[in-house]
């Protein structure tokens, strides 16, 4: 509720001024009626460096992710947000050259310990990815394909319902499930590939610019969704789009991107991880600011 | 439902660990990619075979017959007795009907190419590649048949400068062979001068050039290396074409370069012999995978070179 | 334009060659009439380039067609090579073609198609063994045909595998012939099933086998068989590899109709044509010409086919 910015904004003075901020961001932010998350980490990053062949394309990543809880990545393109995402389901693993250093932890377990199976990371940790690519199938297809090739056991038709009404498609498709996914608009085949992505059980979700190729009413249903699947799901995304990640994450990392010396090969790293209304509001990182105000692209 | 639920249920670190590990480590993964790495081998395995269904015999050949026989004299004939193994004959049997050919390709070829990419339009070029495509996909027997039964008598008939062409002769199977090699040295042409960009062309238009002067003073210039190696994969399917030269260029073997004359080609002497019933272990058998031997290396050299020269006209523009 | 090192300079010396090519031409001063004279010589020498190919196909068809409209009727299907050119027929060559290319699909099919999953879904370009297989596909495809033929006659025929000039030599012969043609087409039809797909359902936990099976290869099928068929369209045609693999013997009757075809003398479609092309009397010609024009439309229907197939069944992207 608008009381909590109006105590904040109060108490943190005008020393960083939100003033800066645009009305839209503002009220973003003042819509969250959220506490700071707390909560058990899913996800613990310390000193992640992931490189490919030579050259880093993140380095010294240090972050936890809360339980049921929404996290941004935020910052330039090109600071490796993607890159760092990709990590976390192990995804990273079919690029050849790709290595990853340091410490990846999902609830307390080596995410990247010898005996790890990736398939059975991918199990519990879904993603979406920017453009929807539903399979050339039919929606009932797509969604118990993972559950299919998972070997889970149950009936189909509950599993693939129960993915359906969580993705809020259900209703729309209930009734011609057995036609062509490519059939649907943008907005649904998104809606489709989160349900396929629910159907495995997981209890992360990971999304790359879920939104990035679909028009704004689509975009503000999932973002609509997201807030849903919060309640059950642990969500990280990344996004370019700020005043989204204003809207919907609790916590918010910023990323900023160095360039070496020969201004060859950008590296990214985590400038400020912090609850998202401190981020947009009163950002600690002067770098922080000019990114979140629009000084800086 | 339930899958759902329980894999949220609080899992500590210890619990999460079993669950990521591996129930059983995925055998069936490995062994399906062996066997697909089987399934590549198998092209390797058909190289290794050609080089020691060839090598083997070959060896034991020039063990029995001096390499100055085989390459220097002029008499072929190894399943007479007393047998000679002087390959020259049929050598020049194969150049010979493959100058024809290409006399024939090359030319009109180009010229083919230089119209489809210069001036044909969408609607003609989308008539005339199928049409070039058909024509390299009518089996060579069909060709063989053609240039035996319709062009050998027209040349009969037509001929005016002096003797006739025999009834087996090197002029139809080599014009017929050229037909069918057209198509390839057309296309490869025309890739290669499409490759050129247009910038190219509209400077040299823009210099008051007709179209006639670019095509052939800018474009085939700069599409040379692409358009050579059109050429030489011509020249290589050509020595290695057999059913058209065995129908129509002849069955004896002959040194000479008038091409009314009958010859037989390497091709044709390895189909003929290879068909008869002869012995495995005999000379005349083993002269088959020398004369082979030969060909394969021939055409491996010049397969090579026209890699090269493919892979230095796609450099230059990509 | 960014150029990496080497091309640039390539690039911009073409570009030079090129003007000073065009000056010296234009420099040459022609009067427009001249020019324009030999602008049209030039074209019709073009054209006349066309023309000499399509005129010869068109004559090859037609030529086939006159000689052999006589046969051509059902007694041509129905009777088996003999002495007589009147009772000669090419039921054998039929049954024959159909069982080499029984035996070459069943053989070039999960080799070829193997293969290609091999180099595009799991082999590393880095490596040098792939590389080593990927030019050697290259260079068997440019290997005359004559010389599978040799192959055949020094490992299938006879040597190792010793089968005698039966269907399944045959049968092998060709498809190591044709292997990498369908090699090459199965990597493009693979190739063009787009990345995110496969990102989609390994993201979503399968393995990399499952991933392929069921989701590259379902959509990547209307390619395969287009494919296949291509393949099988230029093995029909082949006539030199089974002069030396299945001889020109005499063959009266036809393979059979189990699987003991496979060990039967045999005879072909090309290769009864040859028989009946390389005899000396006239009427014989007209057998094979008949039989030429059976197999062309033979050909022609499986082209089409694929041509359609492709056209029905190819998904946009």
């Amino acid at each position: 509720m608008p009381e909590r910015m109006t105590d904040i904004e109060q108490d943190e003075g005008t020393a960083r001024g939100s003033s800066a901020l645009g009305p839209e961001l503002q009220i973003a932010v003042g819509s969250r009626d959220h506490d700071p998350v707390v909560g058990e980490a899913v996800f613990d990053l310390s000193g992640v460096t992931v490189s490919y062949g030579d050259v880093p394309a993140v380095r010294d990543i240090g972050l936890d992710i809360r339980e049921r809880s929404i996290t941004a990545l935020i910052g330039p393109s090109g600071c490796g947000k993607s890159t760092l995402l990709r990590c976390l389901n192990r995804m990273n693993d079919l690029i050849p050259s790709a290595t990853v250093e340091g410490d990846i932890r999902y609830h307390g377990a080596d995410l990247y310990a010898d005996n790890v199976d990736p398939v059975q990371v991918r199990k519990l940790i879904g993603m979406v990815f920017q453009k929807p690519n539903p399979f050339p199938k039919s929606i009932y297809d797509n969604v118990a394909f993972g559950p299919r090739v998972l070997g889970m056991k149950g009936s189909m038709d509950e599993i693939v319902e129960t993915a359906l009404r969580r993705a809020a498609l259900w209703e729309e498709v209930k009734d011609r499930l057995k036609a062509n996914a490519f059939g649907m608009s943008g907005g649904q085949q998104q809606r489709l590939c989160i349900a396929r992505a629910l159907a495995t059980g997981p209890d992360v979700l990971l999304m790359d610019e879920p939104c990035s190729a679909l028009d704004p009413i689509s975009t503000g249903r999932i973002e609509d969704l997201m807030l849903e699947l919060r309640d059950k799901y642990t969500i990280v995304i990344v996004t370019h789009n700020m005043q989204q990640a204003a809207r919907v994450s609790d916590r918010t990392a910023f990323f900023t991107v160095e360039l070496d010396e020969g201004e060859m090969h950008r590296t990214g790293r985590v400038v400020e991880f912090d609850d998202t209304q401190k981020i947009f509001t009163t950002p600690a990182d002067p770098r922080t600011e000019a990114y979140v105000t629009g000084k800086v692209g | 439902m339930s899958a759902r639920d329980s894999a949220v249920s609080r899992p500590g670190s210890l619990d999460t660990a079993r669950r990521l590990e591996t129930a059983r480590p995925r055998y069936g993964e490995l062994a399906i990619a062996g066997v697909l790495f089987a399934c590549a081998l198998v092209s390797v395995l058909t190289t290794t075979g050609i080089v020691i269904a060839l090598a083997e015999p070959t060896i034991e050949f020039f063990q029995a017959v001096s390499f100055k026989e085989f390459l220097t004299t002029t008499d072929w004939a190894p399943t007479f007795t007393p047998a000679s193994f002087g390959v020259i004959p049929i050598v020049v049997g194969t150049l010979s009907v493959t100058f024809w050919a290409l006399l024939v390709a090359i030319p009109f070829g180009l010229g083919a190419a230089i119209f489809l990419s210069e001036y044909a339009g969408e609607r003609s070029r989308r008539i005339l590649k199928p049409a070039l495509e058909v024509l390299e996909g009518i089996p060579t027997i069909a060709y063989g048949f053609f240039a035996l039964t319709f062009v050998t008598p027209l040349l009969r008939d037509l001929w005016f400068l002096g003797e006739e062409p025999a009834l087996f002769n090197v002029l139809s199977a080599g014009l017929v062979m050229g037909v069918m090699i057209l198509p390839t040295v057309a296309t490869i042409s025309d890739d290669a001068m499409r490759a050129v960009p247009a910038g190219l062309r509209e400077g040299a238009y823009a210099l008051g050039g007709s179209r006639r002067v670019v095509a052939t003073r800018v474009v085939v210039p700069a599409a040379l290396s692409g358009i050579v190696a059109s050429f030489v994969l011509g020249f290589s399917r050509a020595i290695g074409e057999t059913v058209i030269v065995l129908l129509a260029a002849g069955a004896i073997p002959n040194l000479t370069l008038d091409p009314r004359e009958s010859v037989q080609t390497m091709t044709a002497f390895i189909a003929a012999t290879g068909s008869g019933d002869i012995a495995t272990g005999t000379i005349t058998y083993k002269t088959i995978f020398a004369v082979g031997s030969l060909l394969f290396v021939m055409t491996m050299i010049v397969n090579l070179i026209s890699i090269r020269l493919v892979n230095r006209f796609r450099e230059v523009y990509e | 334009m960014s150029g990496r090192s080497g091309r640039g300079p390539r690039r911009a010396q073409a570009a030079a060659l090129a003007a000073g090519e065009t000056t010296a031409a234009f420099s040459h001063g022609s009067g427009s009439s001249r020019e324009a004279l030999k602008g049209r010589i030039f074209l019709a020498a073009l054209i006349l380039s066309v023309a000499i190919g399509l005129v010869m196909l068109v004559a090859l068809i037609v030529k086939a067609f006159v000689d052999g409209l006589p046969r051509l009727n059902l007694d041509l299907v129905t009777s088996f090579p003999s002495s007589f050119p009147e009772r000669a027929g090419i039921e054998s060559a039929i049954w024959g073609t159909a069982w080499l290319m029984a035996g070459v699909s069943a053989t070039v099919l999960p080799i070829g198609i193997g293969a290609a999953i091999y180099l595009e879904e799991y082999a590393r370009k880095d490596r040098w063994y792939n590389r080593l297989i990927e030019a050697n596909i290259q260079n068997l495809a440019a290997v005359p045909s004559i010389v599978y033929g040799i192959l055949g006659l020094a490992f299938i025929v006879r040597g190792p595998l010793g089968l005698g000039d039966v269907v399944l030599a045959g049968s092998l012969t060709l498809a190591l012939l044709v292997l990498p043609t369908v090699i090459l087409a199965s990597r493009e039809a693979i190739r063009a099933v787009p990345a995110s797909i496969r990102e989609a359902a390994l993201a979503l936990g399968a393995t990399r086998w499952q991933m392929i099976r069921r989701q590259v290869l379902p959509a990547a099928t209307p390619g395969l068989a287009t494919g296949m068929i291509l393949a099988l369209s230029r093995a029909i045609g082949e006539t030199a590899p089974l002069l030396l693999v299945g001889g020109v013997t005499f063959i009266t009757f036809n393979p059979g109709f189990d699987l003991s075809a496979l060990d039967s003398p045999f005879t072909a479609l090309p290769l009864t044509i040859f028989n009946y092309v390389a005899r000396p009397q006239d009427e014989f010609r007209v057998v094979a010409a008949a039989a030429i024009i059976v197999l062309l439309v033979l050909l022609l229907t499986m082209n089409s086919f694929a041509i359609w197939l492709r056209n029905r069944y190819q998904r946009k992207w």
